[in-house]
């Protein structure tokens, strides 16, 4: 299998690398070794050139400045996203990055910072913070355990469906019971944790559409998921 | 001076907390309660003031490090020596050194506060002096963003009311200097050589800024295992020091810019360097216990950027590891941070023991760094007896988050001399 290549992206590393976001990248790129791939790793920050091969996009949450920082950035870059997304490139975008992917984000003080829309998502500032240990539920992925930290409140629209139902915490917003959004294989989320670590199933849906992509096929030999399910379990049992 | 009978009350509950083995901020807290002004007028009786001492890490290290440095200058001095660094430890404290009479019979008091803590406590009582070390991701489920957090800071050091010391190679603290008019301020900081040494969280994934023109009074130049080189002012001086680990001698370069602030031109350098190589580091912080003839260092870990110097400072060879890792309120709850440490320099040769209420955190992390691990066991007490037994002959070396250090500091007492925290 060696010489199958798959180059992941990560998406602002410089400005948005906040909550330990980039053990999603380190997950992905030792998953996809111990299937048998080789993996490139490529960064893309603000002013740089958009690589032409891409296979699986990974973005993070970063401080409120660091969003302002990359916004225009990203605006120029929609497009590009918007084809990847529509051809089915998986990408798994925490937090600011989430918010950013929606359609906009509205302060507590009613400045409206523009999203790309890629999300069919809508996010507000509200004062109140919303910290702590997540669980959430999901048919295709089972439980999902991951960690929240944020003060926007996001809304989804008809355009995307809900990642999962929230048993424990808040998720989007405190409206709803929902957490996250999907749109084609684009995931976004607001759990860190880092959320891959503890949900191997959504790191190897990314993988599997990645290689799917690009080979026609995915498929591997188990690679074992030492520690995965005592971690999970002590996680889901933690105080909010 | 404060009430007479709320220190007497006061003194009762700390003796009282201290015979059933309480902890050490109750009898700050009753305090805090009766006479809300019971801090602020003692503290207002001392003649040099107050200093406040504030950031994420190395609080501890510095403040014991500025205080012996202090008394090299003969100086008598107060501080909150408990690591309670909450104001009703500072009232706790206080407790234990004034008279019945309400007096305290120090020159200055030196204290270390949390950020938050520090904010309120500035409110009431405005610092002389203050020293802020750095601001670096940690409790963010407490403070939401570090921009936050260097906020706090800002309030500090302009509630400061004659110096403020701050880190030149933090770009969060150094800047703190644009909002300072009144006050005078002195920076210290690292030769271009070792600033690589010192990765911020902004340069971990490349993002690192470039090293700022300002002037140092202080600058640490070079260090090996056991000496070390500072520039204080225009002098070059070179000395022993007990202290190890990379980031404990980098807060001494911290600690004498603080001190050259405080005491000014009447400074007696001899003392004050021969004070320097003679601090220990403080409890956690690279402290060393000895267990049936072998030492055992503990090193305190909070947060990604310390533990990533504490990894560097520290050659995991001939060493047995053991790494311990709770998620209580006082560690943080959110794992995040363990993602943003890089654990290869530990592949060689492993890690013997993980344990803690997130020991399978920690071991995944580890797996995905594949380090390869003996032994994993949540239970804290089962993990130390079976770590102290299978490595029996070989130095140790343990890391820990903030209450797994208390709990095995406990346990150790049982079996080896550990110096009392209170």
């Amino acid at each position: 299998m060696t010489g199958r290549l798959i180059t992941i992206l990560q998406l602002y590393p410089k400005a948005m690398n906040i909550y330990g976001d980039y053990g999603n990248v380190l997950v992905l790129k030792r998953r996809l070794q111990w299937y048998g791939y080789e993996v490139n790793v490529l960064a893309y920050n603000t002013g740089d050139k958009f690589p032409d091969d891409v296979d699986l996009i990974i973005g993070g949450g970063g401080q409120d400045s660091g969003q302002l920082q990359i916004q225009a950035d990203l605006l120029m870059i929609a497009p590009r996203l918007q084809q990847l997304a529509d051809r089915g490139v998986p990408m798994l975008m925490i937090c600011g990055l989430y918010q950013l992917f929606g359609k906009f984000f509205k302060t507590a003080s009613g400045d409206v910072i523009q999203g790309i829309g890629l999300l069919d998502i809508e996010t507000y500032g509200k004062s109140e913070r919303l910290i702590g240990n997540v669980v959430a539920t999901s048919d295709q992925f089972g439980k999902i355990i991951g960690y929240e930290n944020h003060s926007g409140q996001t809304y989804l629209g008809s355009g995307v469906t809900p990642l999962g139902e929230i048993q424990l915490g808040a998720g989007n917003n405190t409206d709803s019971n929902t957490e996250g959004a999907r749109y084609n294989n684009v995931i976004g989320s607001y759990l860190h944790g880092s959320i891959l670590p503890k949900n191997p199933q959504i790191a190897d849906f990314l993988i599997d559409r990645a290689v799917t992509n690009k080979y026609g096929v995915f498929y591997s030999e188990p690679i074992g998921d030492k520690f995965v399910g005592e971690a999970r379990k002590v996680a889901s049992k933690r105080p909010r | 001076m404060p009430k007479p009978y709320v220190t007497i009350l006061g003194k009762a509950v700390r003796a009282a907390s201290r015979l059933r083995g309480g902890g050490s901020a109750l009898p700050g807290l009753v305090v805090e309660r009766i006479d809300p002004d019971f801090i602020r007028a003692t503290l207002a009786t001392l003649p040099h003031g107050v200093v406040v001492i504030s950031g994420t890490n190395g609080k501890t290290t510095t403040t014991k490090m500025v205080v012996e440095l202090l008394e090299s200058q003969g100086l008598k001095v107060f501080t909150n020596r408990t690591g309670s660094n909450f104001t009703r430890g500072v009232a706790a404290a206080l407790l234990g050194e004034i008279n019945l009479k309400g007096e305290l019979k120090a020159d200055i008091a030196v204290l270390e506060l949390d950020e938050a803590h520090a904010v309120k406590f500035v409110r009431t009582i405005p610092p002389r002096y203050s020293l802020l070390l750095n601001v670096m991701r940690d409790q963010l489920d407490r403070f939401g963003e570090i921009d936050t957090t260097a906020k706090m800071l800002q309030i500090i050091a302009m509630s400061t009311t004659d110096s403020v010391v701050l880190n030149r190679e933090d770009q969060r603290i150094a800047q703190l200097q644009t909002h300072l008019t009144t006050q005078k301020v002195s920076f210290f900081g690292l030769s271009p050589k070792l600033v690589t040494l010192f990765p911020s969280d902004d340069d971990l994934h490349g993002g690192a800024e470039p090293s700022s023109a300002r002037m140092t009074d202080v600058e640490l130049l070079n260090f090996d295992d056991k000496k070390a080189a500072f520039r204080l002012g225009d002098k070059k001086v070179i000395t022993a020091l007990k202290l190890n680990g990379i980031y404990n001698i980098f807060n001494a370069a911290a600690a004498l810019a603080l001190v050259r602030a405080i005491v000014g031109e009447t400074l007696d350098n001899d003392k004050l360097v021969t004070a320097l190589a003679e601090v220990e580091p403080a409890f956690g912080r690279g402290e060393t216990l000895i267990v049936n003839g072998q030492p055992i260092e503990l090193v305190l870990v909070k947060n990604p950027s310390g533990f990533r110097l504490g990894l560097k400072s520290f050659k995991p060879k001939g060493y047995a590891t053991m790494i311990a890792i709770n998620d209580n309120y006082a560690d943080g709850r959110d794992m995040s941070w363990l993602w943003d440490v890089d654990f290869e320099s530990l592949q060689p040769v492993g890690v013997d023991e993980v344990s803690g209420v997130r020991a399978y955190d920690m071991a995944l992390r580890l797996r995905y760094d594949e380090v390869p691990i003996t032994s994993v066991n949540p239970d804290l007490g089962k993990a130390l007896k079976h770590f102290l037994s299978a490595n029996n002959s070989k130095p140790k070396r343990i890391y820990c988050t903030y209450t797994a250090m208390l709990d095995l500091r406990r346990r150790l007492s049982k079996i080896t001399n550990v110096e009392s925290i209170e």
